[in-house]
């Protein structure tokens, strides 16, 4: 029997193509770049972008910078992780707000702030229970807190592993 | 059929879920697009006499679902009602001191805990003030009245605005249902139906904060009349078109949260020529005089005679002199924070206490837990309570001397300097008693003034006690 294999061949073909319109149409591509302006395509991070642009940072660091590890790997196993739960987050709309840094993100973040400022902090012993750097910068990178934006120090309650 | 024909099969229909799953996907995608890029349809049209709130709701479903909330029930520690009796509980008789406070005021009748603002023309209409004579003025905050105000005044709403200072409260309200104007608090009050754009509409805020503006008072929560202030003064200081939008975020709730005096001796009046400050307020009053030349009082206290001075609601004054305002938060930041419906943001227009509503409302800015955040404003209104309380005793002991000096044989000229220290203090307590935060609005300035309160009670008190030796 002939019809099988071309119902088959004709289904994967429809997934693959609906699949590489919706990627396109979800600008799927532009979650591999560089540019700050993917993160406000699904407009929840809007103020964040918007206090970036205002804030000491935006001539320095991008959102990349700061919030994805450097290494190539490293980089996009978090893309994935965080691509995963944001897509998912946002099309349920079942998330927490305002939203707030995972402890995994809040790690990145400080690896990043000691990446860049190594050569200042090279006396500092960051260990242990030490303070994050964003406990007290708070506002270098998105700016002083307004409407839904605003600096993103991480929770106190959580826990840094 | 043999088991490739069948494994042929079942990847296509593995395929074909997987392309309903993406296409569902797909059409998400596109609605999340689609909200961001049109928030609102205009299906009907709305003008400056547009009142009703339900028309302008066909427009913008979800700002108007979330003011339609304003008719549930809330209650916080201090504020609000359980919802399970008709009408509030009176405050009068939980707190006794407060009706003795307004013996000869109406106030000592009916005044009872608030509701939201989808009520505040029912419950105006229904209250037990109104068995004493209320002017047409009152309406200038109860209802959408603007259109009515074009009426009187032939088109001219400040004109028609005047006219209802002499007009009785019945005579008003009738006219505003002939109308067909009969809303509470609507859209177009704060919106311009053009733009959407936030504009105050109120003549006596728009008086109001002219006089401030012109004025020496500090306002570092309002840079825009600092500004004014500092230019050539040619024109006088307009809201609409000078402030922020952060500043009209305020100041559309300041044409109603705010000191008035709305009786019939004289148009109704924000009294803030000196500055917000309670006793720039004070100094405000102190300065006016009715027709008949008479100081400016709004009822002579029965027990003691004193001419006294009644707060209303200065929940804009207080807020201008506290830490928020400093910052640069606005009314609408902690009473109707925004809000996320999909991808679209709005304003909340359930207007309603912060603490029924933390999340949104502080941890945008406080990142602290929620239980933390409730307890530190439990602390800040628990103190609150208990100075307003030992204030409200402190008068209640004034009055007591009064009334046995009067008893005693006191005059008029020997209880003078009671009497104007009982004006004094109560203003104070009032100020504090009649604010609808508890405190909170600015907690310092707040306990400033009913240490105040009560020093100058037991000065009276001690005045009153002295009332037959030479000062």
């Amino acid at each position: 029997m002939r019809l099988a294999p071309a119902l088959a061949a004709a289904m994967i073909g429809i997934a693959g193509g609906l699949g590489v319109v919706t990627f396109d149409y979800a600008e799927g591509l532009s979650y591999m770049s560089e540019d700050p302006r993917a993160c406000v395509n699904c407009h929840i991070m809007r103020s964040q972008y918007d206090g970036w642009v205002k804030a000491s940072h935006h001539g320095f660091a991008t959102c990349n910078d700061c919030h994805l590890p450097h290494s190539f790997v490293d980089k996009y196993i978090a893309k994935a992780r965080n691509g995963w739960g944001h897509s998912r987050a946002f099309t349920m709309q079942d998330f927490h707000e305002p939203i707030r840094l995972t402890p995994a993100n809040v790690q990145i973040l400080q690896d990043n702030c000691i990446t860049c400022h190594d050569s200042v902090l090279h006396d500092l012993s960051l260990v242990g229970d030490a303070p994050l750097c964003t406990s007290c910068h708070s506002t270098v990178g998105h700016g002083q807190t307004a409407g839904l934006g605003g600096p993103m120090p991480p929770d106190p309650s959580m826990e840094i592993p | 059929m043999s088991a490739p024909t069948w494994s042929y099969v079942a990847v296509a229909l593995i395929a074909g879920l997987a392309a309903g799953g993406v296409a569902a996907l797909m059409l998400n995608v596109s609605e999340r697009k689609a909200e961001e890029r049109t928030p609102f349809v205009r299906v009907v049209e709305v003008d400056e006499d547009t009142v009703d709130p339900a028309i302008w709701g066909q427009n913008w479903p979800r700002q108007y679902d979330t003011y339609k909330l304003t008719a549930l029930a809330t209650r916080t520690r201090f504020g609000g009602h359980g919802g399970s009796e008709a009408l509030p509980d009176q405050k009068i008789e939980r707190d006794p001191w407060l009706k003795r406070m307004f013996l000869g005021y109406a106030f000592s009748i009916d005044y009872r805990d608030r509701r939201g603002h989808a009520y505040m023309l029912t419950d105006q209409e229904e209250t037990e003030r109104l068995t004493k004579p209320q002017a047409g003025s009152c309406l200038h905050c109860h209802a959408s009245i603007m259109p009515l105000y074009r009426k009187l005044g032939d088109g001219d709403a400040d004109k028609g605005f005047e006219k209802t200072a002499s007009m009785s409260y019945a005579e008003t309200n009738a006219m505003l249902h002939e109308l067909d104007a009969a809303h509470p608090v609507s859209c177009v009050d704060c919106h311009d139906p053009d733009t959407m754009g936030l504009r105050v509409t109120r003549p006596g805020f728009i008086r109001g904060i002219q006089a401030l503006a012109e004025s020496e008072g500090a306002v570092p929560a309002m840079p825009s009349i600092e500004r004014w202030r500092e230019g050539s003064r040619a024109v006088p200081y307009d809201p609409n078109t000078d402030a922020s939008r952060t500043e009209m975020r305020s100041f559309v709730c300041g044409q109603c949260h705010v000191e008035y005096y709305c009786g019939n001796k004289m148009t109704l009046t924000f009294p803030w020529s000196q500055g917000l400050k309670v006793e720039e307020v004070e100094a405000d009053w102190n300065s006016r005089a009715f027709s008949d030349g008479k100081r400016f009082f709004d009822y002579t206290h029965t027990e003691s005679g004193a001419e006294i001075l009644k707060a209303q609601h200065p929940e804009f004054e207080l807020w201008s002199q506290g830490v928020h305002a400093r910052s640069g938060v606005s009314c609408a930041d902690c009473h109707m924070p925004y809000v996320r419906d999909g991808a679209s943001k709005v304003s909340d227009h359930w207007v309603r206490s912060p603490l029924l509503n933390v999340n949104r409302a502080c941890q945008t800015c406080h990142r602290v837990d929620e239980a933390e955040l409730l307890a530190r404003v439990d602390v800040i209104q628990d103190r609150n309570h208990e100075l307003l309380q030992s204030a409200g005793k402190a008068l209640m002991d004034q009055l007591d001397a009064i009334v046995q000096a009067k008893a005693e044989g006191a005059t008029d000229e020997q209880l003078a300097a009671s009497r104007e220290l009982q004006r004094q203090a109560q203003w104070r307590l009032d100020f504090i008693a009649a604010e609808n935060s508890m405190g909170f609005h600015a907690p310092q300035e707040a306990a400033r003034i009913l240490g105040e309160a009560a020093d100058l009670a037991r000065q009276g008190q001690v005045a009153a006690m002295r009332w037959n030796r030479a000062p």
